[in-house]
Parts: C-alpha cells; sequence; structure tokens
C-alpha cells in the first residue's frame, strides 16, 4: 500500500497546492434527520469535473451500517502534512476518509480507492474503544497531523465534559488515546487546529453534549454558558498555553482557520451570536510579544424582519441573527469566507491585511426570511452553512443545514437539503454558478471534501 | 571485501544518509525557510550530523566492544540483529519516531537526529564491513574452538583509530552531502523536487538490511 513516491495531492506548501488541478470529486457527509425512519446515513460522490456527461450529479452512495450516526465533519487519513520534516511519513497514501458519527461516536474509515465513485467501508472505530482509550465521545474535527490523526471531541461518554482532543494511529487507525497532557482550565470543546511552524495548537468551545444534543436551550445561551474562550496549546508538550475570553455575551467562538502559511502566526474564528444584539463576529487571534491576544475584526449586524415571518424562537427579537456557523479561508490566505446561516449570506472578505478584512463580494443562498433563489432551482430554504474552498480558491462548495437539533429551531418547515457551488473572481467578487446544484430529498448533506484535498484539510510545514 | 572497498562503502552509505530527506537535510531546509534565512539551514547542519555520528557511533562502539570479546557468537548475532531489524522495517515501514516539532534548539536537533539514525538502522549496517576490514588481525582463527566453525568465526577485534576513521568518515561524507543538497534545494531547486524524487526506497533498504545480514554471514 506503500507508494513509490510521495502521494501526489501531498504538496510541501500552501503555494503549490493552490497551484494544483482542478477537484473532479467531492465527497459529502448526507444526514438524515430523521432516524425513525430507519433510514441510514450515506457518504454521497458528487462529480466536480465539467466535462463530464454526469457533472453535478450524485455518482456513488456508500450507506452507514447503523442508524442515526448524524454524519457530520470529516477528514482524510493522510495529507500534506506527511511532509513534515520531523516526522516524515511521505509514502502513505491519501486514500481513507475518517467520518465521524457525531451523535453515534462511531468513526467510519471509508476507503476511496480502488474506484474513487464507489468508496468502501474498510472499518469503524466504535465509541467503546474511543471512550475506553481516550475517555472522551462525540468526534467532531478530523485533522490528518505531521505525526498522527488528531479528533477533536465535544465531551465525555456520559454527554458531561472535558470535551478534547485524541490521536488516531495514522497506519492502523487505532485510537492511541488522550492527547492533552495538561489541559489547563480548559473544558468545553469543539474545533481544533495549529500553526505547524510554531508548534501551537488553537482549540475552540461549544458545549458539552448534554448542552447540544436537545437543541440550543435559550437559557443557557441568555446566560452565556456556551462557548466564549479559545485555547492555545503547546502542540509538542501537549500543554494548555493560554486561554483567551472573548467575553460571554460571545456565544459559540466555534470554527477555527488559522493561516495555512507556516510562518503567519494569526488565525480567524467565528462568533455564532452576540447576546448583546444578535450580531456576529469575526474574531482575529494573533501572537504578538511573545503572547496570544485577539480582537474583532468582522461586524455582521442582524437584519430586522416582520415577526410573522420568523420561527417562534426568533419572533421575540423581530430580527434575524446573522449566525456566522462557518468560515473557510482561501489556501493563500488571501479571501475569508463567511456563511451566515441565518439570513443566508456567503460574504467574502479580502484579509490580505488579516487586520482590516474588506467586503470583497456577497451572495444569498436560503436564509429565514430571504429565501435566497439558486437559478436552478428557485427559491432555497436552510442557508448558507458549510463551506468548502477548492485548492486553487476560484471554488466554493456550499451546504444548508446546520446541525440536526438547532436545524428545527431555524428551520422549522424542514429544510430541503442542497449543494450549490459559488464561483470566486482571483481579483474579489463572488457569483453564483448556474449550471451547478445538487438537490436531496429527505436528507442533508453537511461538509464537502475534494478529491485530493481543499483549503481546510490540509496543513503545511513549508511557506 | 578488501582494500578500498570497505572505506568506499562507509563513505557511501554516509552520503546515502545525506541525501535521503528523512535523515536530516529537509529538516534544515524547513528551519531555513520558517526563518527565511539561510545561517538557519547551516546551524541546523552541524546538530544533526552530530546526532547521526552519536548513533552510528554507539553502534561501532558495540560492535567493536563485541568483536574484542573474541566470541564466536558476535558474527551470527550481527547477522541475527541485522535481519530481524530489517524485518521490522519491512513490517513497519513507516514507523518513525515521535519527537519534538518545528521549534527546536540545537540539542532537540541532535537528539533527533540521533533517533531517526538509530530507528533507521544507520549503525547497524556497518556491521558486515567493519567485520572484514582489513585492519582487522585474524588472530583468533588460533582459538581452537573455532576450527569447528570458521565460516563463523569473527576475524579479529577492531581498532580504536580503525572505530574513529570508520564513524568520521561515515559522518563526514553525510554532513558533506546533507549540506549541498540543503543548500541547493534552499536556494535554488526548491521542494518541488520532493514530489519527484522522494523515492520510497523503505522496502529496498530492509532488503539491504537482510542482505547484510546474510553477506556477514558468509563473508
Amino acid at each position: 500500500m506503500a507508494l513509490w513516491k510521495p502521494d501526489p495531492t501531498f504538496y510541501p506548501s500552501p503555494r503549490m497546492a493552490a497551484a494544483s488541478p482542478r477537484e473532479k470529486l467531492a465527497y459529502v457527509a448526507v444526514f438524515n434527520p430523521d432516524p425513525s425512519n430507519g433510514h441510514h446515513d450515506a457518504m454521497c460522490v458528487i462529480d466536480t469535473d465539467p466535462q463530464s456527461p454526469s457533472y453535478s450529479k450524485v455518482v456513488g452512495r456508500l450507506e452507514m451500517p447503523g442508524v442515526g450516526d448524524e454524519l457530520h465533519h470529516f477528514n482524510w487519513n493522510a495529507c500534506s502534512a506527511a511532509l513534515c520534516p520531523y516526522a516524515p511519513h511521505p509514502h502513505v497514501e491519501r486514500r481513507y476518509l475518517l467520518v465521524p458519527g457525531l451523535r453515534s461516536s462511531r468513526i467510519h474509515v471509508i476507503d476511496t480507492k480502488p474506484d474513487p465513485r464507489n468508496p468502501t467501508l474498510a472499518k469503524i472505530i466504535e465509541p467503546e474503544e474511543i471512550a475506553s482509550r481516550a475517555g472522551y465521545s462525540r468526534p467532531h474535527t478530523v485533522h490528518c497531523g505531521p505525526d498522527a490523526i488528531y479528533v477533536s471531541a465535544l465531551g465525555a461518554p456520559d454527554g458531561g465534559g472535558p470535551g478534547g482532543v485524541f490521536l488516531l494511529d495514522h497506519e492502523n487507525f487505532d485510537v492511541r488515546g488522550r492527547w492533552e497532557v495538561d489541559r489547563g482550565p480548559q473544558y468545553l470543546g469543539y474545533d481544533f487546529w495549529w500553526h505547524l511552524g510554531y508548534d501551537v495548537a488553537v482549540s475552540s468551545e461549544w458545549g458539552t453534549p448534554a448542552m447540544v444534543e436537545n437543541g440550543v436551550q435559550p437559557e443557557l445561551l441568555m446566560q452565556g454558558k456556551y462557548g466564549h474562550t479559545l485555547h492555545l496549546w503547546d502542540l509538542r508538550r501537549r500543554r494548555h498555553l493560554q486561554a483567551i475570553d472573548l467575553g460571554a455575551e460571545n456565544q459559540m467562538a466555534l470554527e477555527l482557520r488559522p493561516a495555512h502559511d507556516p510562518t503567519k502566526a494569526y488565525g480567524f474564528v467565528g462568533v455564532v451570536i452576540s447576546t448583546k444584539d444578535l450580531s456576529a463576529g469575526i474574531w482575529l487571534w494573533h501572537r504578538s510579544n511573545g503572547e496570544w491576544a485577539i480582537r474583532k475584526v468582522i461586524d455582521v449586524p442582524a437584519e430586522p424582519a416582520d415577526a410573522a415571518l420568523l420561527p417562534p424562537a426568533l419572533k421575540p427579537f423581530s430580527a434575524v441573527p446573522p449566525l456566522i456557523t462557518e468560515i473557510a479561508l482561501s489556501t493563500d490566505d488571501r479571501y475569508l469566507y463567511v456563511a451566515c446561516f441565518g439570513t443566508g449570506d456567503l460574504r467574502q472578505y479580502d484579509v490580505t491585511d488579516p487586520f482590516s478584512p474588506k467586503l470583497t463580494g456577497t451572495v444569498r443562498l436560503g436564509g429565514v426570511v430571504a429565501h435566497g433563489a439558486h437559478p436552478r432551482a428557485g427559491a432555497l430554504n436552510g442557508g448558507t452553512q458549510m463551506l468548502e474552498v477548492s485548492r486553487d480558491g476560484r471554488r466554493i462548495y456550499v451546504t444548508n443545514s446546520l446541525y440536526g437539533a438547532w436545524d428545527k429551531q431555524f428551520y422549522p418547515e424542514g429544510i430541503r437539503g442542497w449543494i450549490s457551488l459559488v464561483n470566486a473572481n482571483p481579483h474579489g467578487g463572488i457569483s453564483i454558478d448556474p449550471d451547478f446544484f445538487v438537490p436531496f430529498t429527505g436528507e442533508r448533506p453537511h461538509q464537502v471534501r475534494l478529491q485530493g484535498g481543499d483549503s481546510s484539510s490540509d496543513s503545511y510545514c513549508y511557506p | 571485501m578488501s582494500g578500498a572497498w570497505p572505506w568506499i562503502a562507509v563513505a557511501v552509505l554516509g552520503a546515502y544518509h545525506g541525501i535521503d530527506p528523512s535523515m536530516g537535510w529537509l529538516f534544515a531546509v524547513g528551519l531555513g525557510l520558517q526563518e527565511g534565512r539561510r545561517s538557519k539551514v547551516l546551524a541546523a547542519l552541524p546538530p544533526i550530523a552530530l546526532g547521526h555520528l552519536a548513533s552510528v557511533g554507539l553502534t561501532v562502539a558495540l560492535i567493536a566492544g563485541a568483536l574484542a570479546s573474541g566470541a564466536w557468537i558476535i558474527r551470527p548475532a550481527g547477522a541475527a540483529a541485522l535481519m530481524l531489524f530489517g524485518l521490522f522495517r519491512l513490517w513497519r515501514p513507516q514507523a518513525h519516531p515521535r519527537w519534538v516539532a518545528m521549534r527546536v534548539n540545537a540539542r532537540d536537533l541532535t537528539v533527533w537526529s540521533f533517533l531517526m539514525a538509530s530507528a533507521h538502522g544507520a549503525g547497524l549496517m556497518l556491521f558486515p564491513i567493519l567485520m572484514d576490514l582489513p585492519a582487522n588481525s585474524p588472530a583468533m582463527a588460533a582459538m581452537p574452538h573455532h576450527h569447528h566453525l570458521p565460516m563463523l568465526a569473527a576475524h579479529g577485534h577492531l581498532s580504536l583509530a580503525t572505530a574513529a576513521a570508520v564513524i568520521v568518515l561515515h559522518t563526514g561524507a553525510m554532513l558533506v552531502v546533507m549540506g549541498t543538497v540543503a543548500i541547493a534545494v534552499y536556494e535554488w531547486i526548491g521542494l518541488k523536487i520532493l514530489r519527484s524524487a522522494w523515492i520510497n526506497l523503505d522496502t529496498i533498504w530492509a532488503g539491504a538490511l537482510i542482505a547484510a545480514g546474510l553477506l556477514s554471514l558468509a563473508l
């Protein structure tokens, strides 16, 4: 299984990754929101080659053996970080998708070879193995690291905390155990990524399984109990370095997008909602005089709306909160994409100067009130949510659901799933691609991964 | 083997380790690129060479000590060690030490290089050559119990000077090649070379360890 040369999809630097050929296939985790109907979640394969007769169609589908997994985020077994100099293993293949069920805590190991359009299930890592070896449950973010596969988890098997990170062996996918040696004050977990050039990891906070699995709890939200702190870690020694509190009114600091360039010590984190004014924001963490600091660089205000058009949860406010639930940074660190699940906005910011982002484009797909339309499908529901930016930064794949238990609070009519494509002009500006639209019936696509890697799958040890 | 060949083999093995990205030059280039300074590339080379020297030196010292004992078991034991290590490299070709990350000082680099060279079996590969260096006197052949096993008997002991020469020549060749490649990649070639030239020699190296084991039995 070892390769003769490094996997051709491994790139020493983000610059080289950005110059790689266009993706031909995309993998998307598809979630069945009503497990009582007995249908399974699935990994679907989408044709993304415009020259192909099946372009924009589902060309492969692998159903999970269980019911109620809630497939959510996933990632490749190996990526460009395999080229890192201190623990090199360049001849492994980018071949397996590690696909956690956020609710079932099963991790599905899906083999995309020999036929990438017909993936097969290679192995399941059972929740008991994760619980007994690492003490964690509800696996979320997966990152292929220089020395192991890192997986973040929302909490403990009993539904409480702490959430954290555990490791999988990058050869046989055995659970190697809890990552943290000293977790300091960190308790809540969510996303996890790193600055490989600085031996620094970053983690964010959402809530324990008990706090999120039955929907967003308004009293916890108003009391500022959901996560609002960023944690910085010594990646090498696995120790907590610093906690940065954004303030309790900034509820749910979720998605972490550090610069891909390993020499750059900054990154962006999205805050879902401010309990002060329902706005959402993007904050920039950065290194300053040996310490890490943070500042707000983007503010997206709530939009006033007729209460009659709003779901019960939002009626008292007569406004649609933007709900920044996902952000994506292009591989060249030039453009930041911001998904507003509430308003349906996809915003493009030029972050060449990360301290002063400039809004360079907006499209609207779905939204609680706006129902932003697609040329091929008309008005959409659900809202711009998961984003995946192609390696070259020219295409952004968008899906429209958040998390089963939360979707119905914002879209009580039920979300009709879709995948859209938004094209980015290299000089700024975005537009909806009229020829690409993938509708789903009775199920919801969530994260998209591109064949050969994308802007949030890989990390790099060389600039 | 006789004449200059053992020495050439020692140097060629050193050059091979110098050209292997996972033995050091790539780390040096990575550190240079992180800081954007060639001096960082150069500064990383001596600690990496020192770690390599320590690993090879330790193995050579062990072999020399074993040879000095004169026991007939040395040759088959060394051969078995080579073959077992070769089999391990076949079984777990991707196995690598887990030590440090990108922020390293000279001490970290030295220990890292020591671990990488040891895990690679860099010093072990010298066993068949050390067994047959011309400098080794065939004194042991006179030992009575070796008459039964002439082919398996150790030739003799390794002088301190010879052992030191082997270590220095091997590491010197490694350092020269590693430094040349590191600077060439940093200054002119670029890391794109990794994508085409980082050939997987894991199986060949594992096979070479096993072959060296067999060879040291046969010589």
